[in-house]
């Protein structure tokens, strides 16, 4: 693996994981992961077709996202992404291969708490108050600042992790959330 | 001489380095009050109790405030370059760090010109940015044995997060060269394990509630931390660290609304039955 080669050499790549290179994509740099968080909520909100997805390996730091894009949706996408002021370092059509991010949630039930786990990152609620009892998991800066902003407010009341974290494991949480939410509300 | 670095969920917090004592419900840092959460504070506060229990002097470390933007772990970084070469610390506990994979290379190579080296122990943040060190969780431990992945997040499905796949996970991870010499692994059962294989695993007291308390892995390195700095023996030490982070558990009387400073409260009394109990 290319991010940490110059720690322990090379490994060839099982490319079984990885998406297939889709030449109609382009994907989006920023200078911060906040920012891909930002610009991934307004773009959606907006209708487009977008995906957080891992960066190739050649402009990988360790804990960053890009957005993957639909090309034909590039000049819509500035102009929005402008406007806001965040707009991306650089738009660049797909050629490689980019990481997947994981999409499998963990349950679990004791009693009356639920438990979600989403990657690396668990979210608990107390069912029967909507309440935020715990976060644990992660290893990003994010995550302790996120869990004192979090924890003992209620699933209404608690600003979403998207609007408040910074890292993969804060964008890990917010999935956490999104399901935890799904699960009161069915 | 035992130093952590790591930082503390809050933008404000400047950077500052020194002996860290436990002070009521909180942490004391010169004239600075540190509460504790999950996180670095956690890992602090429970080697503050490791070492009163031992009788040791309070840990020394370097903290930044940084709530995930980054700007704070980039000037610990530069400051722990500097600082190293300066200090003789035996025991160097790496936390909650963002991943920056330039910053972890001018560390190591600071660290590598170091005598005598001391012993590393990462965690978190530090420990997804070198991915070949200590410690892990169950989840934690599938994105070390996942080769490709950069980050928790991008660990592959069918690379499951389960405790029964633990020694499998152990295994496939030294393969690849991403665990360090030894790895210590939290779960419902936990376990040390080195390039050979499992070499111990310690699984009572449980409580399930554990598994959604926050910080329960940063109280574990916190405990460890200290035993290693007091010249234990790294096996012998994972073991007491194993035994005395479940009973702190289990003395707190753990529901999953159970918070972290509430478990911390009882690791000076736990470390002391663990030493006890030692061999049995």
């Amino acid at each position: 693996m290319a991010l940490f080669g110059f720690l322990k050499g090379n490994h060839p790549r099982d490319d079984s994981s990885v998406r297939d290179v889709r030449t109609d994509r382009g994907f989006l740099v920023f200078d911060s992961t906040t920012e891909v968080i930002q610009a991934e909520k307004l773009l959606k909100n907006d209708g487009l077709s977008v995906r957080v997805m891992g960066p190739p390996p050649e402009i990988r730091q360790g804990c960053d996202l890009v957005i993957e894009f639909p090309l034909i949706d590039g000049l819509r996408i500035l102009r929005t992404l402008e406007a806001a002021g965040i707009p991306p370092l650089k738009a660049v059509p797909v050629t490689g291969l980019l990481l997947e991010p994981v999409g499998i949630f963990q349950i679990k039930h004791y009693g009356r708490y639920l438990m979600v786990r989403a990657a690396n990152m668990k979210l608990t609620v107390d069912r029967q108050t909507g309440m935020i009892v715990n976060i644990s998991g992660g290893g990003c800066p994010d995550v302790p600042f996120l869990a004192a902003s979090m924890v003992g407010k209620s699933l209404v009341e608690a600003p979403a992790p998207r609007d408040i974290g910074h890292t993969l494991c804060g964008y890990a949480l917010q999935l956490a959330y999104e399901e935890v939410q799904r699960q009161c509300s069915a | 001489m035992l130093c952590i670095v790591g930082t503390v969920p809050a933008e404000d917090f400047p950077l500052m380095e020194g002996m860290v004592e436990m002070n009521g419900d909180g942490l004391c840092m010169q004239t600075t009050t540190i509460p504790i959460n999950r996180g670095t504070p956690a890992l602090i506060a429970a080697a503050a109790m490791s070492a009163r229990a031992l009788g040791r002097p309070a840990p020394f470390a370097c903290l930044v405030g940084d709530t995930g933007r980054g700007s704070g772990s980039a000037r610990l970084y530069e400051k722990m370059v500097g600082l190293l070469p300066r200090n003789r610390f035996q025991t160097i506990a790496f936390h909650y760090l963002q991943p920056m994979v330039d910053w972890h290379g001018k560390i190591q190579a600071a660290i590598a010109l170091l005598v005598p080296r001391p012993i590393l122990i990462a965690d978190a943040g530090f420990m997804y940015v070198a991915k070949m060190s200590g410690m892990a969780d169950v989840g934690e431990l599938a994105f070390l044995a996942d080769e490709q992945a950069p980050h928790p997040f991008y660990t592959r499905g069918f690379i499951l997060h389960e405790d029964n796949q633990v020694p499998e996970l152990i295994s496939r991870a030294y393969k690849h060269g991403n665990a360090a010499r030894y790895l210590l692994v939290k779960g419902s059962k936990d376990y040390l394990a080195d390039s050979g294989g499992i070499m111990e695993t310690v699984d009572s007291p449980a409580e399930e509630a554990m598994e959604a308390i926050g910080g329960t892995g940063d109280t574990l390195t916190g405990i460890v931390s200290v035993l290693i700095d007091s010249g234990m023996p790294i096996r012998e030490a994972s073991v007491v660290a194993m035994k005395a982070n479940r009973l702190a558990g289990q003395l707190a009387g753990p529901t999953p609304a159970t918070q972290i400073s509430e478990i911390i409260r009882h690791i000076d009394s736990a470390l002391r039955l663990a030493l006890d109990n030692k061999g049995q």
